[in-house]
């Protein structure tokens, strides 16, 4: 199966260059942990975006904790400048049921008021349960319910998809 | 009523006697063991078949809870518990309300505990008016009125002046002073033994010292007026080891221990469980095998059930506000058992402390299996597995640390002067 | 201890650090990193708890400790209810069960409880209906354990690990629920070496089975030590049969420049307050550099948070 997947990076480098040409000084990159900080890392360098990168975990923002509770390990959220009035560019690895970027979207707003924020991610596997959409997709894949696909980093930080 | 015991295993400690034989009783007394009288027309034949059949137990402290806190505990119910107990003669404790500290309490509750199943109601007088430890009550009268001893129970006299004297005037009269050592300023407001689980709990402690040195007192006092004492409750090696020294020196004096304490240590309070809140407190491990000794070597006289029936609602709080105090009237023949087991412990040493020598340290009649003698007897199976609950006990109350516990050993049937006070359902 | 913990092992009352593994312990001051964070930012909540009902039950007044959980649950977007039950109110009879049973119905979903018995808010937990998680605020003598954690906390954003410290507990150890809850905390910790100093009528009996070295002298107690716990002295033990007055104490067991000196140089004081500065703590020391005393205040909310997030979390 995984041989039918196309490489992350070849995916990231299209995204790139459909972003780029929407990009203003002003945009601030913001990806999602854990995969969505591991595209943005690479857009941010591909991109040659001036400002700083930022990451957001949303453990404290999703509506399944008082089935599942607190992940063990919660990394910081880190947004190393004043949203206010901002453009953000959202950056995350697969969208699926739309519920991880509706927590990442409260997260922001309770940092401060963006201006714009607009949606990058890697692969859209459909099945939304929200009214979300990407603005930017690196590829668009009907993946069946009872499958996964996800993104790895490797020990040489190579990223790799791969179908579960 | 012609009761015929039959093919029990007859163990009477008193008599040295352990063997398989048959009792026959009529109008109230023991007729004859072994060999059926002639014309003995029976009414009732009891098969104790894989029975133990030995004297009716003597336990030398159940609360009956009348007068006064008949919310905890009634006469009636209590009196059939202790029949289930396999016990055919108390000693009730003073601490009544009102305590008995007047004859006509005494009366009173002799006349209604007569006119009752269960058994016979030694009233223990108090010590002093009101048991406040001040003056000291009218003990002449008060035995005329039937009480055997005189106690404080649980109260402490705080001035050693009036010790003095209640032990001086008791002495003039030959009367028994039943005390627990516990010196009131050394315990303060402790609830569990100060020791190193009290410390991990934080639980205010009542420190070893607390007996001791109050034991120290009486002792001293009981050889200068020689005043006959019997000490109650004891708990610590160290009073265990002052109570054989002293009576090593001639010193005639009686102990008792409550069978909870010959079990359970601190180390079973991890949990804050009231049931556990007890007087005097459960202690180390080293004084519970102090405890297990001394019953073994003699040093300790006899086990009490210390029977304390308090409201659920006085033990459903923290632990600190519960009332302290454990029900286990029932639970007095099987903890002896275990004890017994578990020691090596032969079957008739163990029921003698619960029959003969509480017999003696009372003054009253029972204890024993004799040709002539009242007729309270107690039969009991020795193998009968139970759980302790509410739906197996028949007292009124539940608060015993044993709640839940299996047991092994149980009465099967009870008479009291002749009468079969208690048959249990199988 | 087990009451605290479900089948699988995760939280469901926190009432001692006694006997708590110590993975859970870690976890809870993890978590509290990681809500470092809400607290410096514009927005201090987060919807973690949002439509959860909160209720603090203080048996024992205390507006610092109450006011700390209240802000931690308002920061969970928790809705939270403040019952102070007086002594009195208790005489007039109604019993603790009656009080949480009709807390209960009222849809409660964690108590944070204070009282003045060791052994209270088991008492509780093991009354409540089991989707209700209790959290000890602090009982009789027992435990504090939130404020045991947050010292752990403190000591772990200064120092680093717990692997190689010396850390002594100084004062009234006898009546206190912190330095047990400490002492818990420390050993579980993998503290090697924890001291507690004080005078004899201070130190409760069997207290080296905790685990603890005891030491009567304090210059000898807080050599090389790298972490110092100081004690309040309450007021009704400054005379008393156990202690003769206060400036004695001072002069044998408080803390001053001199006898802080013997520490490592690098050594922190803490302190749970309320401070007696003078009779426990010189003001030179409580406000000096090694002081972390303030700090430790702001911690409280984030472990508070972590505690409650945790014990929320997960299907009842």
């Amino acid at each position: 199966m995984n041989a039918s997947l196309p490489e992350a990076h070849t995916l990231i480098t299209q995204l790139a260059d459909a972003i780029a040409p929407t990009l203003t000084p002003d945009t601030f990159i913001v990806g999602v942990h854990t995969g969505g900080v591991w595209v943005a890392e690479r857009l941010h360098a591909l991109l040659k975006c001036a400002q700083p990168l930022g990451t957001l975990d949303i453990s404290f923002y999703r509506d399944d904790f008082s089935r599942i509770g607190l992940h063990p390990q919660v990394k910081p959220s880190n947004l190393p400048f004043d949203l206010e009035g901002r453009d953000i560019l959202l950056v995350d690895d697969v969208l699926h049921s739309g519920r991880t970027v509706r927590a990442a979207m409260n997260e922001l707003f309770d940092y401060g008021r963006p201006a714009t924020i607009r949606l990058a991610v890697l692969i859209d596997r459909g099945d939304h349960e929200l009214p979300i959409r990407p603005d930017f997709v690196g590829l668009t894949l009907n993946v069946p319910k009872h499958q996964n696909i996800n993104l790895s980093r490797l020990d040489d930080g190579h990223l790799t998809l791969s179908l579960a | 009523m012609k009761i015929h015991i039959q093919n029990g295993r007859v163990i009477d400690p008193m008599n040295a006697r352990d063997e398989v034989t048959d009792l026959f009783i009529a109008a109230g007394k023991i007729v004859a063991i072994g060999q059926r009288p002639a014309d003995f027309h029976v009414n009732r034949t009891i098969d104790a078949s894989g029975l133990i059949v030995c004297p009716g137990l003597i336990d030398l402290s159940v609360r009956l809870r009348e007068p006064g806190y008949e919310y905890r505990a009634t006469l009636e119910s209590e009196m059939l518990a202790a029949a289930a107990g396999g016990i055919t003669s108390l000693a009730c404790p003073p601490d009544t309300d009102p305590p008995l500290d007047e004859p006509g309490l005494v009366e009173m509750l002799k006349f209604r505990a007569r006119n009752l199943p269960g058994p016979r109601v030694y009233p223990l007088g108090a010590l002093t008016q009101k048991l406040e430890g001040k003056m000291i009550t009218e003990m002449a009268e008060l035995t005329e009125a039937g009480c055997r001893a005189f106690t404080q129970a649980d109260a402490p006299i705080a001035d050693t002046h009036v010790l003095l004297r209640a032990m001086e005037y008791a002495a003039t009269f030959g009367f028994s002073l039943w005390l627990r050592p516990q010196d009131v300023s050394l315990a303060q407001d402790g609830v569990a033994h100060d020791g190193a689980v009290a410390t991990r709990l934080g639980l205010p402690g009542i420190p070893a010292l607390a007996e001791t040195v109050a034991l120290a007192t009486i002792l001293q006092l009981a050889r200068e007026t020689g005043a006959r004492v019997h000490l109650m409750r004891l708990s610590t090696r160290d009073g265990i080891a002052m109570v054989r020294a002293a009576k090593a020196q001639g010193l005639a004096v009686s102990c008792d221990v409550a069978a909870t304490h010959v079990h359970l240590s601190e180390n079973d309070l991890v949990s804050f469980d009231s049931n556990l809140h007890l007087c005097p407190p459960l202690r180390g491990l080293r004084d519970r095998d102090a405890i297990r000794e001394a019953l073994r070597d003699g040093s300790i006289d006899a086990l009490c059930s210390d029977h304390t029936p308090v409201d659920e609602n006085e033990k459903q709080v923290p632990f600190g506000e519960s009332a302290p105090g454990a029900s286990g009237v029932e639970l007095l023949l099987p903890l002896t058992l275990k004890w017994a087991r578990e020691m090596g412990v032969p079957l008739a040493q163990a029921l003698d402390l619960i029959s003969w020598k509480p017999a003696q340290i009372l003054g009253v009649p029972g204890g024993h299996l004799s040709v002539g003698s009242c007729a309270d007897i107690c039969v009991f199976d020795e193998h009968a597995d139970w759980v302790v609950n509410a739906q197996s006990l028949f007292s009124q109350s539940n608060n015993t640390p044993f709640l839940n516990h299996p047991m092994q050993g149980r009465v099967r049937y009870t008479v009291i002067d002749g009468h079969l006070d208690f048959e249990s359902g199988h | 201890m087990n009451l605290q913990l479900t089948e699988d092992g995760k939280l469901h009352h926190l009432l001692t650090l006694d006997g708590l593994p110590r993975a859970i312990l870690t976890q809870i001051l993890d978590t509290a990193e990681s809500f470092m964070d809400v607290g410096e930012r514009e927005v201090k909540k987060v919807p973690l708890l949002r439509g959860k009902s909160i209720f603090n039950l203080f048996f024992e007044p205390s507006t610092r400790t109450r006011t700390t959980f209240e802000i931690a649950a308002k920061r969970l977007s928790a809705d939270v209810v403040n019952l102070n039950i007086s002594t009195s109110s208790q005489s007039k009879g109604e019993a603790i069960l009656d009080t949480v049973d009709n807390l209960s119905a009222m849809h409660a979903d964690m108590f944070i409880v204070r009282h003045g018995q060791s052994g209270a808010a088991h008492f509780i937990a093991r009354h409540v209906a089991p989707h209700i998680s209790v959290v000890n605020a602090g009982d009789g003598r027992h435990a504090h354990p939130t404020q045991g954690l947050l010292d752990m906390f403190t000591i772990r954003r200064y120092k680093g690990a717990f692997h190689n410290l010396t850390v002594a507990i100084v004062g009234d150890v006898l009546h206190s629920r912190v330095a047990r809850s400490q002492i818990h905390a420390l050993t579980t910790l993998g503290v090697p070496e924890v001291r507690v100093i004080g005078p004899k009528t201070l130190l409760p009996v069997g207290i080296e089975q905790m685990g603890v070295k005891v030491f009567h002298n304090m210059e000898a107690g807080l050599k090389d030590c790298d972490v110092i716990i100081m004690l309040r002295l309450q007021n009704e033990r400054m005379k008393s049969a156990r202690l003769p007055s206060a400036q004695e104490y001072f002069k044998f067991f408080g803390l001053t420049p001199e006898k802080l000196a013997l520490a490592k140089p690098d050594a922190i004081v803490m302190h749970p307050g309320p401070m007696n500065r003078g009779v426990e703590i010189d003001s030179a020391v409580a406000d000096g550099p090694q002081s972390v005393i303030l700090p430790q205040v702001t911690y409280g909310i984030a472990v508070r948070m972590a505690v409650m997030a945790m014990l929320t979390g997960g299907a009842a």
